[in-house]
C-alpha cells in the first residue's frame, strides 16, 4: 500500500502540469453541472462529449510534434482535409463505411508521414514547414470540396454521437441497449469511448517503446539523445506521422458529427491554434520533453468547458470572446510563478 | 565561378535566390500573358507600383515580425493589433487619429515583451493570448459589426496617394524599412537584438539587458503593426472585423523566406522585403493565372517548401 501511494507521489512531482489540469478540468466542469438547470444528465455530457471530441483530437495530434520541441501548425488544416475527404465516403453499405473511415485515417497519417520526411531529410524547423504543408492540405482541401456539403450515413452519425444506449438500439446489440448487464454503462457517451479508447490504444502503448520515448529525450536534450545512440530520425517521422493520424481521426469524427465537409481556412486556423492554447493548458512545455498527449486531451477539454460556461451565465455574447482571452492569458500566466521564484537568473535562459 | 560564389556572403546567398525566383516569377507570368492575352501588363510599371502598394501593408507587418523573430519569439496578435489600431484611430478621428493607432500599437508591444521578457512565458502562446483579448476588445467596442467611422484624409492619402507617380504608400514603408535597417545594422540595440537571439545567457552575460531589448522589439513589432493597420484602413477607407487575419501567415513566411532563421539570430532586413515581394507578385500571377483557390494554396505552400529546402537547411546535431 504504502508503495503505491509513493509511486504516486513520484508521478505527480514528475507530472504537475498534468495532475493541475486533470484538477482544474474536475472542478470547473463539476460546478458547470451544478450550475446547469439539467445537470448532472446524460443529454448535456453527450452534447459537451460531441463538441469536444474534434478540437481534443487536434489538440493530441499537436502534443506530438511539441514534445520534441517543435509545432505542427498544419494539424487544423489537415484535420479539415480529412473531414472533407469523410464527406463524400461515410455512406452505403457497411464495408464502404468502413473503406471509407479507413482512407479517411490514412490520409492523415500519410500527410503527417510526409511532414516527417521534410522536416528529418530536409533538415528544417518544424514550425516552418507545417506552415507551407498546412496551406498545401487546404488547397486539396478545396479541391476535394470546394463547397460545403456532403454526404453520411444517418444511422452512423446518430449512433456515433449519442449515448451508448442509442449505440446498441441502431446495431441491434445488447437486446437493442435494454439488456439487464447494459445498463449500468448505458449513459456513457460513445464520442468518449472513442477519444479515450483511440488514446489508450494508440498513444499509451507508443510512449512505452524506444521511438516513443526518445520524443522525450530529444525534446530535453537533442545531442544528448543522439550521444545516446537513440533512432532520432526514425522518432521524429513517427511524432509528425502520429499527429497526422490524431488530426485524422479528428478530421472523420467532425465528419460524422456534422454530416458535412467544409474546407474552411479560417476554421483551420482556429483550431491550430486552439490546439496549442490546448497544449499549454494540458502541462505540455512548448519546449519539448515535458507532457503527455494525455494532458493535451484534457487541456483541450479546459478549453471546451470554459466556453460553456458562457452559456449557463448569460455573459453577453459581445463580451465572450473578451472573457475567453483573458480566462487563457490568465491560465497560462500561473506558469510564471516558476520565472518569479528562480534565484539563478540564468535558469530562466534556454 | 566558384571564386564568385565563395566571395557570397551567407546571409546574403538566401536574398539572391528569392530575388531570382521574383525574377522567374516574373518572366513566367509574361510568358503566359503574352501567349494568352498577347500583351506584357506584369511588367508595365503602374502595374508594379499597385503590387507592391498592396504589398506595403503585409511587408511593414513583415519588418514588425522580423524584430521579433530575430529574437526566436513570434508575435501571433499582430493580426488584431492591426484590426484595433485602425479601429480606436478612426473611431477618434481628426488629427489625433494616427498617434492613438501607434499608441495602441505600443501599449500592445509593452504588454507583449512584459509577458515574454519578464513573465516568461513562452510568446507563441502569451501572443496568442493578447490576440485573443484585443479581438474581444474590439468586438466588445463595435458590437461585431464593421465600425460605421472613416477613414481620415490623412490615412487615406498616405495609403492610396501618388506623388510623382509613386504610390505614398511605398514610401511609409521604405521610409519604416530605412529606419529598422539602420537601427538592426548600426545601433547597440541591433547588435543586442542578434546576440540575444543567437543565445540569451550569453548575452545577458555580456553585459546585454535582454529583458529591455525583447521588449523593445516587440514594441517595435506593435507599432510597425499598428502602422499596418491604419495604412489598410485608410487603402480601403475604414476598418473592419479580421482585417489583420490574412496577414499573420504571409508575414511569418516572408520573414523566412527572405532567410531569416525562425530560431533567431541571424537575418537580413533586405531578404525580409524581398519575401514580401516575392509573395505579393506570386499571388498576383496566380490571379492573373486565373488559378482557383485550391491551386494558389498548393502552389504557395509548395513554393516555401521548395525555398528552404534550398538554403534554410539546418545543421545536423551531432553532440
Amino acid at each position: 500500500m504504502r508503495s503505491l501511494f509513493a509511486t504516486l507521489g513520484v508521478s505527480i512531482r514528475q507530472n504537475r502540469g498534468f495532475y493541475g489540469a486533470l484538477a482544474m478540468f474536475c472542478i470547473i466542469y463539476f460546478f458547470y453541472h451544478v450550475l446547469h438547470p439539467r445537470g448532472f444528465s446524460t443529454n448535456v455530457l453527450v452534447a459537451n462529449a460531441n463538441e469536444s471530441v474534434a478540437l481534443a483530437f487536434v489538440a493530441m495530434a499537436q502534443a506530438i510534434p511539441v514534445l520534441i520541441g517543435g509545432l505542427d501548425l498544419s494539424v487544423g488544416a489537415v484535420m479539415t482535409l480529412t473531414a472533407c475527404i469523410a464527406s463524400g465516403l461515410l455512406h452505403g453499405s457497411p464495408e464502404q463505411i468502413v473503406f471509407g473511415m479507413v482512407v479517411t485515417v490514412l490520409t492523415g497519417t500519410a500527410f503527417g508521414f510526409f511532414n516527417g520526411l521534410v522536416i528529418v531529410l530536409g533538415r528544417l524547423q518544424p514550425i516552418i514547414v507545417t506552415l507551407a504543408t498546412g496551406a498545401i492540405a487546404m488547397g486539396f482541401a478545396l479541391l476535394v470540396r470546394p463547397s460545403p456539403g456532403g454526404r453520411v450515413d444517418g444511422d452512423l452519425n446518430w449512433a456515433l454521437t449519442n449515448s451508448l444506449r442509442e449505440f446498441a438500439d441502431v446495431y441491434g446489440l445488447a437486446d437493442g441497449g435494454r439488456a439487464d448487464w447494459f445498463q449500468p454503462v448505458a449513459w456513457v457517451p460513445v464520442p468518449l469511448i472513442i477519444l479515450f479508447g483511440v488514446a489508450a490504444l494508440v498513444w499509451v502503448p507508443f510512449r512505452r517503446t524506444v521511438t516513443g520515448r526518445t520524443l522525450y529525450a530529444i525534446g530535453s536534450a537533442e545531442g544528448a539523445a543522439y550521444m545516446s545512440g537513440l533512432p532520432i530520425a526514425r522518432a521524429k517521422i513517427a511524432a509528425f506521422t502520429l499527429a497526422g493520424f490524431f488530426a485524422g481521426c479528428g478530421g472523420l469524427y467532425l465528419a460524422i458529427q456534422t454530416s458535412t465537409g467544409n474546407a474552411d481556412i479560417p476554421q483551420a486556423g482556429a483550431y491550430t491554434l486552439n490546439s496549442i492554447a490546448s497544449v499549454v493548458l494540458g502541462g505540455v512545455s512548448l519546449l519539448g520533453g515535458i507532457g503527455s498527449a494525455i494532458g493535451a486531451l484534457i487541456g483541450a477539454l479546459i478549453l471546451r468547458v470554459i466556453s460553456f460556461y458562457f452559456r449557463i451565465l448569460a455573459i453577453d455574447p459581445l463580451l465572450q470572446p473578451l472573457v475567453e482571452g483573458i480566462v487563457l492569458l490568465l491560465a497560462v500566466s500561473l506558469g510564471a510563478v516558476r520565472a518569479l521564484r528562480v534565484k539563478n537568473r540564468l535558469e530562466l535562459f534556454r | 565561378m566558384n571564386a564568385i560564389i565563395n566571395r557570397i556572403k551567407p546571409d546574403d546567398f538566401p536574398i539572391l535566390i528569392a530575388g531570382g525566383f521574383v525574377v522567374i516569377i516574373l518572366l513566367a507570368g509574361t510568358a503566359y500573358t503574352m501567349t494568352v492575352m498577347g500583351t506584357a501588363p506584369l511588367l508595365t510599371p503602374n502595374y508594379l507600383m499597385t503590387q507592391l502598394q498592396i504589398g506595403a501593408f503585409l511587408g511593414i507587418a513583415a519588418i514588425g515580425m522580423m524584430m521579433v523573430i530575430l529574437l526566436g519569439h513570434i508575435d501571433l496578435s499582430i493580426p488584431w493589433t492591426m484590426a484595433a489600431a485602425a479601429m480606436m484611430a478612426t473611431s477618434v478621428g481628426g488629427p489625433a487619429a494616427i498617434p492613438t493607432g501607434l499608441a495602441i500599437g505600443l501599449l500592445v508591444g509593452l504588454f507583449n515583451g512584459f509577458g515574454v521578457a519578464y513573465l516568461r512565458i513562452p510568446s507563441m502562446i502569451f501572443t496568442l493570448g493578447v490576440d485573443t483579448v484585443l479581438r474581444g476588445l474590439m468586438v466588445a467596442h463595435t458590437g461585431g459589426y464593421a465600425p460605421q467611422t472613416e477613414a481620415t484624409e490623412l490615412m487615406r492619402w498616405l495609403a492610396s496617394g501618388r506623388v510623382l507617380g509613386i504610390p505614398n504608400a511605398l514610401f511609409v514603408w521604405a521610409a519604416i524599412a530605412l529606419i529598422i535597417g539602420v537601427v538592426l545594422q548600426r545601433t547597440a540595440f541591433g547588435r543586442a537584438i542578434y546576440a540575444t537571439g543567437n543565445k540569451e545567457a550569453a548575452a545577458y552575460l555580456s553585459g546585454i539587458r535582454t529583458r529591455w531589448v525583447i521588449v523593445g522589439s516587440f514594441v517595435v513589432c506593435g507599432l510597425c503593426a499598428a502602422a499596418a493597420g491604419m495604412l489598410l484602413a485608410g487603402y480601403s477607407t475604414r476598418a473592419y472585423q479580421g482585417m489583420g487575419n490574412a496577414y499573420l501567415l504571409p508575414s511569418i513566411a516572408a520573414v523566412v523566406i527572405g532567410g531569416t532563421r525562425i530560431l533567431g539570430g541571424s537575418g537580413r532586413l533586405t531578404g525580409t522585403v524581398v519575401g514580401v515581394i516575392l509573395i505579393v507578385l506570386l499571388n498576383s500571377v496566380l490571379s492573373i493565372m486565373q488559378m482557383p483557390e485550391a491551386g494558389r494554396q498548393i502552389i504557395y505552400g509548395t513554393v516555401i517548401v521548395g525555398m528552404l529546402l534550398v538554403y534554410g537547411r539546418n545543421a545536423k546535431i551531432t553532440s
